[in-house]
């Protein structure tokens, strides 16, 4: 009986980790979809975070008992707008100025966590209270789930005890999927990435859907970065908190083959991945000089995601299965009249 | 039957920078009529057409459909107004099935059922005799059935103007005949068709009316019944060429190549190479004839130290030391280093041969960049070499350090080939040297491979025109499914009889 409760506590915290990765992971196979490779995808996981924080905590700060639906409103509305905004530029750059994809996205990057670290460090000298960001009330709401999750027993726990950023989460991954498999907009999106000139000549605006794709992509990653911060730390910032969580979003878009179903497996084997150190320390614990050890060996767990993505790359080019590639036209800059 | 013309140019003027590809180019299409539009390499012909499709937007000038004037700013709105293109290279996405390719674009129809789209696409293959598998991806398809599938999309989309651009070019003459066959069928049906060729006699067995660019200008409009080969042709260049090439004998030739029962199985198991023997033969021309993908370029490969070989042996004899060497499975450098001095003109010549984005000196240093002894590297004779190749082969190109991607194919290959020679090869290898080329720059390539037969150079041509290479080589190597099916003196033998060799154990085998 230990062990079963063992086994769902591990899964329960696969999930709450994998969640952010699959919001980075969903986005980015958007607006991988569409041609473009967005490396700025951490930055703009960042900016939703810290987007979302500041608009919960001015509207915190503005009402003396927030109410639920607005808190809720205004952080998520904020954190889509940051997130929005950031990947605009993105897209704005790469499509319309042509420029350089992974400078462009690099850029990003580096910018949306300077943006986070700079607010999520000043915000509250800014406002006037000093002492560490922490939000009082909006987290709650995030996190809040079904009320009779815990009553359901251990399977219960495991599927119902999550806020409903997690469900979300998956939804948006199967919408993507349907959307781009099942919809003419879908088969759209498709030729753009790897074929512009093709759907260009079919009467597709290419501008257009990558603008989208892009803005949407980046929007959808964004919430990873929020749902980081609203329910998984419960609103605390801490500055770099987030890790490397964006580039294992990265990864998992090559672990998934650029597809979104595939992409929930691999956020849940990475998310998984990701925590396998904290369950299998105890076991080191009786070694010899275990202390000196146990950074080293905390590092090489870390490093399990990228070995995976790295095993999933070679046996994909090895079977070398045309539909397993990438965007044939990924960060290539499109030009009509190109000779 | 109003006697309106389907569409309409007037004088359409298109700049790209300072370079002037359409001026002033007028041009009517009737409906139920199948228009040729004929001009050299570079003469504006594509992009004319491009403008009719919406990629360009014109300048200057207007465009009429059904008398109405239009303005055709994108794709889209050339299928509102039922104006179809082919293009020359296909405008596919590669791991989308037939039918996904066809229906892209639409939005007229309600949902997205790809089974209805997938029935109305075999309808269209019934009604005109093509065999299409809806289902099929394109990557998995030949050139035929690509274009197949172009024109499919444009008849699922109900177009009355159909432009093909250069569509013959990468198909076999069969294949040829049935396309013309459906043309005709659909010109019967009332469509205007638009044909952009250099084949003069697809233009004369095809085609009504034949209008003429030179130049990116306009040099007339004729019926097809009062022209001539040859009058087409002083339209076209506005000078008059001679028809003939010319042809020596070959000098005291000696054996240079050796080619011995070699055999080639490519990665998908494929044998592409089947026990071929052959010598090439210094001061003169060894064509090789062919059905596309037939084994020429896995052959020219191997030569050129590409391509791996399962078995057999390649003996070069060296003039100068009279030692013989085997190039078998020895790579490009260890080939040169052996003092072989091979020139290879590959048929990709912006992949294999140029590299697109560097200029005409820096491709020019691709073959020299060894030469020197200090780390940097040497200008001075490369740039020397280009600006001798711009001169003497009349490439046009603003200046030397163009990137070779903004010339036109002729231009392209003039550079290729003038790279190749300038380095006194001992065996010469093209392939497809004057493909996509107009008739004087295909000149041009016949002289400087004729020169470099006077020469003592072992020249292997790959070519696809059987005229020219009866006319051109002392002999002829044909190639069937991989396998030789004859090498016969090219003095002595018809088209007809090469064409039976080419087709001869056609069952299956490489495609």
């Amino acid at each position: 009986m230990a062990a079963f409760s063992l086994i769902i506590a591990i899964l329960c915290s696969a999930i709450i980790q994998s969640i952010p990765l699959l919001y980075g992971a969903t986005g980015e196979i958007l607006t991988e979809k569409s041609g473009h490779l967005n490396l700025g995808i951490p930055g703009i996981m960042y900016m939703g975070g810290i987007s979302g924080v500041i608009g919960a905590y001015i509207y915190e700060k503005s009402v003396t008992v927030p109410n639920p639906f607005w808190s809720i409103f205004v952080a998520l509305m904020s954190a889509l707008i940051g997130s929005g905004l950031l990947a605009l530029i993105y897209s704005f750059l790469t499509v319309t100025l042509r420029a350089n994809q992974n400078v462009t996205g690099l850029a990003i990057t580096t910018f949306g966590t300077g943006f986070g670290d700079f607010f999520g460090g000043s915000l509250t000298k800014i406002m006037g209270d000093g002492g560490n960001l922490q939000l009082a009330a909006t987290p709650k709401y995030f996190k809040a789930s079904l009320p009779f999750a815990n009553d359901l027993g251990p399977v219960g726990k495991l599927l119902f005890s999550y806020g409903f950023l997690t469900y979300l989460a998956i939804v948006i991954a199967i919408v993507a999927a349907i959307f781009l498999k099942r919809t003419r907009a879908g088969l759209h999106l498709r030729a753009v990435g790897e074929n512009p000139a093709t759907a260009d000549a079919a009467g597709i605006n290419v501008t257009r859907h990558k603008y989208l794709a892009t803005l949407i992509g980046g929007m959808i990653a964004g919430l990873g970065g929020f749902y980081f911060i609203m329910d998984y730390t419960g609103g605390s910032w801490t500055n770099g908190g987030m890790g490397d969580r964006g580039w294992l979003a990265i990864a998992i878009v090559i672990f998934a083959t650029w597809k979104p179903i595939m992409a929930i497996l691999g956020s849940f084997v990475f998310g998984g991945l990701y925590i396998a150190y904290s369950y299998v320390s105890p076991m080191f614990a009786s070694l010899p000089n275990a202390n000196t050890l146990r950074p080293v060996i905390q590092e090489a767990f870390n490093t399990l995601p990228y070995l995976v993505t790295i095993i999933v790359l070679v046996i994909t080019s090895m079977r070398n299965k045309k539909e397993n590639q990438p965007p044939q036209s990924l960060g290539l800059p499109y030009f009509r009249e190109e000779r | 039957m109003n006697n309106c013309p389907a569409i309409e140019l007037r004088n359409i003027t298109k700049t790209f920078g300072s370079v002037v590809a359409n001026k002033n180019v007028c041009l009517t299409v009737k409906k139920g009529e199948i228009l040729s539009i004929l001009g050299e390499n570079g003469s504006g012909k594509t992009t004319l057409m491009n403008m009719i499709s919406g990629i360009y937007f014109p300048d200057e000038g207007q465009i009429f459909v059904d008398g109405k004037e239009v303005v055709i700013r994108s794709p889209k709105d050339a299928f509102k107004y039922k104006i179809g293109m082919i293009h020359q290279h296909f405008k596919l996405v590669d791991v989308f099935t037939a039918a996904e390719n066809i229906i892209l674009g639409l939005k007229n129809e309600k949902g997205f059922d790809i089974k209805k789209a997938e029935k109305k696409v075999r309808e269209i293959s019934d009604k005109y005799g093509f065999a299409l598998d809806p289902t099929k991806k394109i990557y998995e398809m030949s050139v035929s059935e690509k274009q197949t599938v172009e024109i499919i999309r444009v008849l699922y989309r109900n177009a009355d103007i159909l432009i093909l651009d250069e569509p013959t070019a990468v198909l076999t003459p069969q294949e040829a005949q049935t396309l013309f066959a459906i043309l005709r069928r659909m010109r019967d049906d009332g469509k205007a068709i638009i044909i952009i060729t250099h084949k003069l006699h697809e233009v004369l067995s095809l085609s009504d009316r034949v209008t003429v660019l030179r130049k990116g200008e306009y040099a007339g409009t004729v019926n097809t019944c009062d022209a001539t080969e040859k009058s087409l042709t002083e339209m076209m260049v506005g000078q008059k060429v001679a028809l003939n090439i010319d042809r020596d004998d070959p000098k005291d030739p000696c054996d240079r190549l050796v080619v011995n029962n070699i055999n080639c199985i490519n990665r998908d198991g494929v044998q592409v190479l089947n026990n071929i023997s052959f010598t090439a033969r210094s001061g003169e021309i060894l064509g090789i004839a062919g059905i596309a993908g037939s084994g020429q370029r896995e052959l020219l490969e191997s030569i050129a130290g590409l391509q791996k070989l399962n078995s057999g042996s390649i003996m070069y004899h060296n003039p100068k030391t009279g030692t013989e060497e085997d190039l078998r499975n020895k790579t490009p450098l260890q080939i040169r280093e052996l003092g072989v001095r091979l020139s290879f003109v590959p048929e990709d010549r912006l992949g294999m041969g140029l590299v697109a984005n560097m200029d005409i000196v820096d491709n020019m240093m691709l073959r020299s960049y060894r030469k020197g002894h200090s780390v940097f590297v040497q200008r001075k004779a490369p740039a020397q070499l280009a600006e001798d190749i711009i001169t003497r082969l009349k490439v046009v190109t603003p200046s030397s350090h163009t990137p070779v991607r903004r010339l036109s194919g002729g231009n392209v290959q003039k550079v290729l080939v003038g790279r190749e020679i300038a380095s006194a090869p001992t065996v010469l290898m093209a392939a497809y040297p004057v493909r996509g080329l107009d008739i004087n720059s295909s000149y041009t390539i016949y002289n400087l491979l004729n020169e470099q037969k006077r020469n003592g150079t072992a020249v292997i041509f790959v070519g696809e025109d059987l005229d020219v290479l009866i006319e051109l080589c002392d002999r002829i190597l044909v190639l069937c499914g991989g396998k030789i099916s004859g090498i016969v003196d090219a003095r002595n033998i018809t088209k007809e009889e090469i064409g039976l060799l080419m087709t001869k154990s056609e069952q299956g085998g490489a495609k």
